[in-house]
C-alpha cells in the first residue's frame, strides 16, 4: 500500500484546502487521525468528511453494486456515499458510519469500505463494465439455476462482493446507557424554527426538550450565511439562543441526539452520541444513551434535505450537493474544490456559488436548466461577474477518480456541447421536506402541486410541523410560525404564555425553482448511468425498466430496484425515483404515491437499543435458596426457563452418564433428595376454594379431605391437557397447588382470568408462593428413615401419613408443609420450609442422607426415573394437542362433573374419534440402542419417501434400573398397538421398536407404598 | 409503546405493565357441556377481525392484576376508553379516518396495485 504510514503535508489550517479566515473551527486545536493507513490532520469540531476534504480528499468509497469510485456528497445524515469504518481497537469499532456526522477526534482510525485491494485500484471495478449483466432485478433473473449454485454459489459470492462493511468480531466493551423522560414540549430538531419554538414553549414554563443530531445547534444557518435574526448573524444568534434554554431548568437540550424512532401516543426514541467524538472518553461515560420521551406534545422542525440533479455520470467525487458545499466553506472554512462548476435547477446553488465566488473560489458557470432563475439571484450573478447559462444542462462528466470537466449544452437542443473543465460541481435540484418523523407519527402527507412536495397533511398525533419541513421556507414566516408552533403546544399541554415571542429576521435572497426526476440529457431515450440512488447504485433508467417490467406499485419497484433501501433509506432519492416513476407510468406524482417511512430515521447501533440488557442483564436468572449449597456441592446446572436447576452431581472421575446411572440406582436401593423448588406454587384461599379448583381442574376436590392430596390435570377450554401437578387440602378452605416449573406464570394467569372474568361470584383468593418455599424432595426406600428424626409434630408412619398426605408441622425446627408424595415410584417426601430455612434443612437432610450412602440427584435423574414409572412431563410429553384420554389419564377427568374447563372441548368429535396419537411406550428391540427424543416413529420403514409418520419419540433415557433403553412416544392409535413391531427410520439405520405400556419399573406400583 | 388507562388503578400507565387478553363481551356458556359443536365453534374459535372499533380484553398483569375491557380502534391502535370486567359495552362513535384528498401510503393502497 503506497502512503501506509506517511503522514501527509498538512498545514498549521489542517488541511490545505482550509481558507484563512473562513469558518468557525479554531486552526489551533487539531486532531491528527489516519484514513486507509495514512495520517492526515484536521481541526476540532471537523466532521470526518470535511477534514478529508480539507485535505484535498474526495474519493471515499467504491459503489455497492458497479464499485465506481465515489466521493462525500453531503455535509449531514443524508450522505449515501461516504460510508466508513471508525476503530479505536478490535472490540470498539463500527462499520458504515457516515464520514459526514462522524466528527473526527485525535487518533481515530478510519478505513474506507467496500474496495479490494484499494480504493484508487478496486478489481470490483470490472462491475461497472459489466454493467448491462447488473440491471435492476438482475438478482431475480441471473441467477436461477442450477438450483443449488444459489446457496453455494451465488449467495455467498453476491454477498461477499455487495457488503457494506464488516461486523467487528469481538464482544462490544462500550457502556450503553438508556433513560425514560417525560416532557410538555418535545422539539425535534435546533435549526431556526425548532430554537424559535423551544424558545417561545419554555418561555410559558413548559417542561421541554429540544434535540438536534449535529454536534451544535443551528441546522440551516451552519452553511445559510445569508440570514440575520433580530439583527445578528443568524449562526451566532442560534448560539445565544441555546445558551438561553441550557441555562432554563426547564429545559434540557440535547445534541448529538438523534429522534430516530415516533411510535404511538407521543412516544419518540432519541440516540444520543455521548463519548463517539471524544479522544479518551472517560471509563464510566456511556458511549451512546437511548432515551424514551414521552412528551404531551412534540414539535416537528426537522427541516429539508436538498435533492442531487439526475444527468450522466453524476456520481464521480467531487460532485457534491450545493448546500454541503456552503456548508464546508462557512461552518469549517473549506473549499470544495478551487474550480467548482455548479449545476442547479433551484435558486439556492446560486447562494453557494456566491459565497465560494467572495472566498476566491473560481466558479466557472452556473449552468441552470431552468430559462428563468430568480430575478434576484441571476442580478447578483451577473454583478459578481459569474457566467451563468441558462436553459442549459450538464449531460457528462469526466474524470477517472474525481471529476474533471463538465459537458454541457442547451436544454433546447441544436447548439454543440462545450467542455467546462472543474475540480468540483455542486448541484441542487431543490429541497425535499423531512417528513419522516411526521409520518411515523402516522401522519398523512398531502402533495402541494405547485412546490411539487409532499407536505404534512392530516396529523395523527398531538405534534406540529414547522419550518423548512412544513414547506415554510421564508424566514419571517418561519419565525412566525414557530413561535405560534411552541406557544399552541405549551398551551396545549397546560401552560399560557405570560409575554409572546418576538422576532424578525432577514435573509438574501427568497429561493425559487426545483425539479423532481431526471434531468435533460438522461430522459428515456438516453442510455445513460444517471444515478438517483448513490448508495445502492440505482439510475433512472432502472426505475423504466422496472415499470416496462410490470412494475406499477411504487413500493413494487423500490423493492425491484432497491431504490431508496440502502442504509440512508432514500433521503436524496425517492422523490427522484417516484417522479421517474410517475412520468414512465404517465400518471401523477400523488397518484403514484410515496413509500412508507419507518424507524430508524438515520441508523442506529445496536448497542443502543440493547443499553445493559446484555450478558448477566440481558435476562434474570432465577436460582433456589440451595444453589449456593448445590454450587459447592460440584452440581452441574442446567436453564430451565429463567431458572438454574441442579442437572447433576458428578463425582470426581464420574461424566454425566456415569454419575446420573448412580444417581438413579441410589435412589431406588437406598435414598436421594432433590430440589424441587422450582415448581410453581399457589396458595388457593376461601370458602369456595374447592369450588374453583372443581372448575379449573378436570378432578373433583370435594373428595377431597383436608390433610389429603392429589394429582390434578387442567385443560384449556379447546380440551387439551394446558397443566398438571399435585394439590394438597391443608384445610377446607385453603388448598397447596403446584405447578409445572414452567407452567407457573401462566396457570396463575389463567386461574386469575377464569376467576375474574368467567366465576367472579367465587369467593377465592390466588397467591403466588412459588419463592416463598423451598421445597426438598426425599426419594427411596430410606426416605422415611432420613427426616423421622427431624420431624416434630407429624406422625409420618404408614398407617398415620400414607402415599398422598400432607400436614404441617417443623422439621430440623422450622415450619413446614410435609407431603408425602413421589415422583419416583418410590417412597416419598416433599419438604416445603420457607425459603429462608431452604439451604440449613438442605444440609441437615443432606448429611443424614450421605451417612448412609444416599446422594443428592438433579433433574436428569429425576426425568428418567419419572419415565421409568411413566408419569408424563406437560410440554415433553404432550404439546397442547393431547387430551387426557391421548395420555392415559382419563381416570383423572370426573366422570360426574358437569361443568370444569375444557369438559366441552374435550368432546368435540376430532378429539374423541378413533386413531388420534397417544402417549405410549416404545421399547427398542436392541436393549442397548438409545432413541433420539424427537425421532419420527413409521409402521413400514420400506415404503417409498415421504413416508407416513404414526408419531415421535417424546422422552427416551438409558435407564440403569431396567438395565436397557426406555422411551416414551405419541403413536396414531398407539394404544391399540400394544405389541406392534415399529420402526424408527435415521440417518445411519432404522431401529426396531416395540409399542409397550408405559411403566418400565416397578409395574404393580408396591415401592411407593413403602 | 402505548399509553393505557387503568379503570382500576385510575391511571394511564405504559403498555409494558398489560397484556392483552383477546376479544371482550364473549361470555363463556352457563351450560357449557351441553352446546352444540357449532355453538362450541362460535364460542371459542371464530372471532372478527374489524378494521376499526374492537373490544377486547386487557390485564394490568405488572400492575394490580385486574382484567378489564377497552375499545380500541385498530387503524390507529388509539384507546377510545377503558371500563371495568362486567360493565355494559359502551356506544362509540368512530370517526372515519380516510380523505381521498391525502396521498396513501402503501398498506392502503395495495389492493388497487396493478
Amino acid at each position: 500500500m503506497s502512503g501506509a504510514n506517511r503522514t501527509a503535508k498538512a498545514d498549521s489550517m489542517g488541511g490545505a484546502n482550509r481558507i484563512p479566515g473562513k469558518g468557525r473551527l479554531t486552526p489551533a486545536r487539531t486532531a491528527r487521525f489516519t484514513f486507509d493507513g495514512r495520517t492526515y490532520q484536521g481541526l476540532q469540531g471537523d466532521t470526518v468528511a470535511s477534514a478529508l476534504i480539507a485535505n484535498g480528499v474526495h474519493l471515499v468509497g467504491r459503489s455497492f453494486k458497479y464499485h465506481r469510485p465515489r466521493g462525500i456528497v453531503s455535509a449531514g445524515p443524508e450522505e449515501p456515499n461516504a460510508l466508513i469504518d471508525v476503530m479505536r481497537d478490535n472490540a470498539r469499532r463500527q462499520p458504515n458510519v457516515r464520514a459526514t456526522v462522524q466528527e473526527v477526534f485525535d487518533g481515530m482510525t478510519v478505513a474506507s469500505q467496500n474496495r479490494y485491494p484499494s480504493l484508487t485500484f478496486d478489481v470490483g471495478g470490472i462491475n461497472n463494465i459489466l454493467a448491462p449483466f447488473f440491471a435492476a432485478g438482475f438478482y431475480y433473473k441471473t441467477f436461477m439455476w442450477p438450483k443449488q449454485a444459489w446457496k453455494n454459489i451465488y449467495e455467498p459470492r453476491i454477498r461477499a462482493a455487495a457488503g457494506l462493511g464488516v461486523s467487528p468480531t469481538e464482544e462490544d466493551t462500550d457502556e450503553y446507557a438508556s433513560r425514560y423522560a417525560h416532557c410538555d414540549v418535545l422539539v425535534m430538531g435546533a435549526g431556526v424554527a425548532g430554537l424559535t419554538a423551544a424558545l417561545a414553549a419554555a418561555a410559558t414554563g413548559a417542561r421541554v426538550i429540544l434535540c438536534d443530531e449535529q454536534p451544535e445547534v443551528g441546522g440551516a444557518l451552519h452553511y445559510d450565511a445569508g440570514v440575520t435574526i433580530d439583527g445578528q448573524d443568524g449562526y451566532g444568534w442560534a448560539q445565544d439562543a441555546a445558551r438561553r434554554l441550557a441555562a432554563m431548568d426547564n429545559v434540557t437540550l440535547l445534541t448529538r441526539t438523534t429522534a430516530f424512532g415516533y411510535y404511538a401516543q407521543n412516544f419518540v426514541a432519541l440516540a444520543e452520541r455521548v463519548t463517539d467524538h471524544v479522544s479518551r472518553p472517560a471509563r464510566t461515560a456511556p458511549r451512546e444513551r437511548l432515551w424514551q420521551v414521552r412528551a404531551k406534545r412534540v414539535i416537528i422542525a426537522t427541516g429539508a434535505i436538498e435533492r442531487h440533479m439526475v444527468f450522466a455520470n453524476n456520481d464521480r467525487p467531487g460532485i457534491m450537493l450545493a448546500s454541503a458545499a456552503r456548508t464546508y466553506l462557512n461552518h469549517f472554512g473549506v473549499a470544495v474544490g478551487r474550480k467548482v462548476g455548479v449545476y442547479t435547477a433551484h435558486d439556492s446553488a446560486y447562494e453557494a456559488a456566491f459565497d465560494l465566488h467572495r472566498a476566491g473560489i473560481a466558479i466557472p458557470a452556473i449552468v441552470d436548466s431552468r430559462e428563468q432563475p430568480g430575478a434576484a439571484v441571476l442580478a447578483e450573478a451577473q454583478s459578481l461577474g459569474i457566467e451563468v447559462l441558462t436553459g442549459h444542462a450538464v449531460t457528462d462528466t469526466k474524470g477517472k477518480l474525481r471529476v474533471s470537466s463538465i459537458t454541457v449544452r442547451r436544454v433546447s437542443g441544436g447548439s454543440s456541447a462545450r467542455s467546462i473543465p472543474v475540480d468540483a460541481l455542486i448541484t441542487s435540484s431543490g429541497w425535499t421536506p423531512s417528513v419522516h418523523m411526521f409520518s411515523q407519527s402516522r401522519g398523512k402527507v398531502a402533495f402541494d402541486a405547485e412546490t411539487q412536495r409532499f407536505l404534512p397533511g392530516i396529523y395523527a398525533q398531538d405534534c406540529v410541523s414547522v419550518g423548512a419541513c412544513n414547506g415554510t421556507t421564508d424566514i419571517g414566516a418561519t419565525l412566525a410560525e414557530a413561535v405560534a408552533g411552541g406557544e399552541l403546544a405549551a398551551q396545549a399541554a397546560g401552560f399560557s404564555a405570560s409575554s409572546r415571542t418576538e422576532l424578525t429576521g432577514t435573509q438574501a435572497f427568497a429561493w425559487t425553482g426545483g425539479m423532481a426526476g431526471a434531468a435533460y440529457g438522461a430522459g428515456p431515450e438516453d442510455d445513460v448511468k444517471a444515478f438517483i440512488d448513490f448508495q445502492n447504485d440505482v439510475c433512472a433508467k432502472d426505475i423504466r425498466l422496472a415499470v416496462r417490467e410490470g412494475m406499477h406499485s411504487i413500493e413494487h419497484i423500490k423493492r425491484f430496484t432497491t431504490n431508496g433501501m440502502a442504509t440512508d433509506q432514500g433521503k436524496l432519492s425517492n422523490i427522484h425515483g417516484l417522479a421517474i416513476a410517475a412520468e414512465t407510468l404517465g400518471r401523477g406524482i400523488p397518484e403514484v404515491g410515496l413509500t412508507t417511512f419507518r424507524a430508524p430515521y438515520t441508523p442506529v447501533t445496536f448497542g443502543t437499543l440493547i443499553g445493559h440488557s446484555r450478558g448477566d442483564l440481558f435476562d434474570p436468572t432465577r436460582k433456589t435458596a440451595m444453589h449456593e449449597a448445590e454450587e459447592a456441592m460440584g452440581a452441574a446446572f442446567e436453564d430451565v426457563g429463567q431458572w438454574k436447576r441442579a442437572w447433576y452431581y458428578p463425582r470426581p472421575g464420574e461424566d454425566m452418564h456415569a454419575a446420573v446411572n448412580r444417581e438413579c440406582r441410589t435412589v431406588r436401593e437406598t435414598v436421594g433428595m432433590f430440589d424441587a423448588s422450582t415448581l410453581g406454587k399457589i396458595e388457593v384461599v376461601g370458602p369456595d376454594a374447592a369450588a374453583f379448583l372443581n372448575l379449573i381442574y378436570t378432578n373433583s376436590w370435594d373428595t377431597l379431605k383436608p390433610g389429603r392430596c392429589r394429582y390434578g390435570i387442567m385443560l384449556r377450554e379447546d380440551g387439551f391437557i394446558y397443566d398438571d401437578g399435585v394439590v394438597g387440602r391443608m384445610s377446607d378452605d385453603r388448598f397447596h397447588v403446584t405447578t409445572t416449573t414452567g407452567g407457573a406464570a401462566r396457570v396463575m394467569h389463567h386461574m386469575e382470568d377464569y376467576l375474574q372474568t368467567e366465576f367472579p361470584h367465587l369467593d377465592v383468593w390466588l397467591t403466588s408462593a412459588t419463592e416463598q418455599w423451598a421445597v426438598i424432595a426425599l426419594q427411596g426406600p430410606k426416605a422415611r428413615e432420613i427426616i423421622a428424626p427431624l420431624v416434630e409434630g407429624i406422625d409420618i408412619s404408614n398407617e398415620a401419613f400414607p402415599h398422598m398426605s400432607v400436614a404441617e408441622g417443623r422439621i430440623c425446627g422450622v415450619p413446614t408443609r410435609l407431603f408425602r408424595m413421589s415422583f419416583t415410584g418410590e417412597l416419598g417426601f416433599e419438604v416445603n420450609v420457607p425459603a429462608d430455612f431452604g439451604p440449613a434443612v438442605w444440609n441437615a437432610i443432606r448429611e443424614r442422607v450421605e451417612a448412609i450412602d444416599g446422594c443428592a440427584y438433579g433433574t436428569e435423574t429425576m426425568h428418567i426415573l419419572r419415565a421409568e414409572k411413566g408419569y408424563i412431563i406437560v410440554g415433553q410429553d404432550t404439546d397442547g394437542t393431547l387430551t387426557p384420554d391421548d395420555a392415559s389419564l382419563s381416570w383423572a377427568v370426573g366422570k360426574k362433573k358437569t361443568d370444569f374447563v375444557g369438559i366441552r372441548g374435550m368432546k368435540r368429535p376430532d378429539l374423541v374419534r378413533e386413531g388420534r396419537k397417544q402417549l405410549v411406550g416404545v421399547l427398542t428391540k436392541d436393549p442397548g440402542v438409545v432413541l433420539e427424543e424427537g425421532a419420527q416413529i413409521v409402521a413400514d420403514p420400506n415404503q417409498p419417501k415421504p413416508m407416513a409418520m404414526l408419531g415421535h419419540v417424546t422422552s427416551s433415557y438409558w435407564s440403569e434400573n431396567c438395565g436397557r433403553s426406555i422411551a416414551m412416544a405419541v403413536v396414531a392409535g398407539g394404544k391399540a398397538r400394544l405389541g406392534q413391531t415399529l420402526y424408527v427410520p435415521m440417518a445411519d439405520r432404522t431401529i426396531a421398536v416395540e409399542v409397550s405400556d408405559m411403566v418400565f419399573f416397578d409395574k404393580e406400583g408396591g415401592r411407593i407404598h413403602g | 409503546m402505548l399509553l393505557i388507562h387503568c379503570p382500576y388503578c385510575e391511571e394511564e400507565r405504559s403498555e409494558l405493565e398489560f397484556r392483552a387478553a383477546g376479544d371482550a363481551h364473549i361470555a363463556r356458556p352457563e351450560n357449557i357441556a351441553s352446546i352444540s359443536d357449532e355453538e362450541f365453534q362460535e364460542y371459542f374459535f371464530l372471532r372478527d377481525n374489524p378494521k376499526g372499533l374492537i373490544f377486547e380484553r386487557w390485564r394490568h398483569i405488572a400492575g394490580c392484576g385486574r382484567f378489564f375491557n377497552a375499545a380500541r380502534d385498530t387503524v390507529s391502535d388509539r384507546f377510545l376508553t377503558t371500563y371495568k370486567a362486567g360493565e355494559p359495552k359502551p356506544s362509540l362513535p368512530i370517526a372515519a379516518m380516510t380523505d381521498e384528498t391525502v396521498v396513501e401510503t402503501y398498506e392502503a393502497t395495495e389492493g388497487r396495485a396493478e
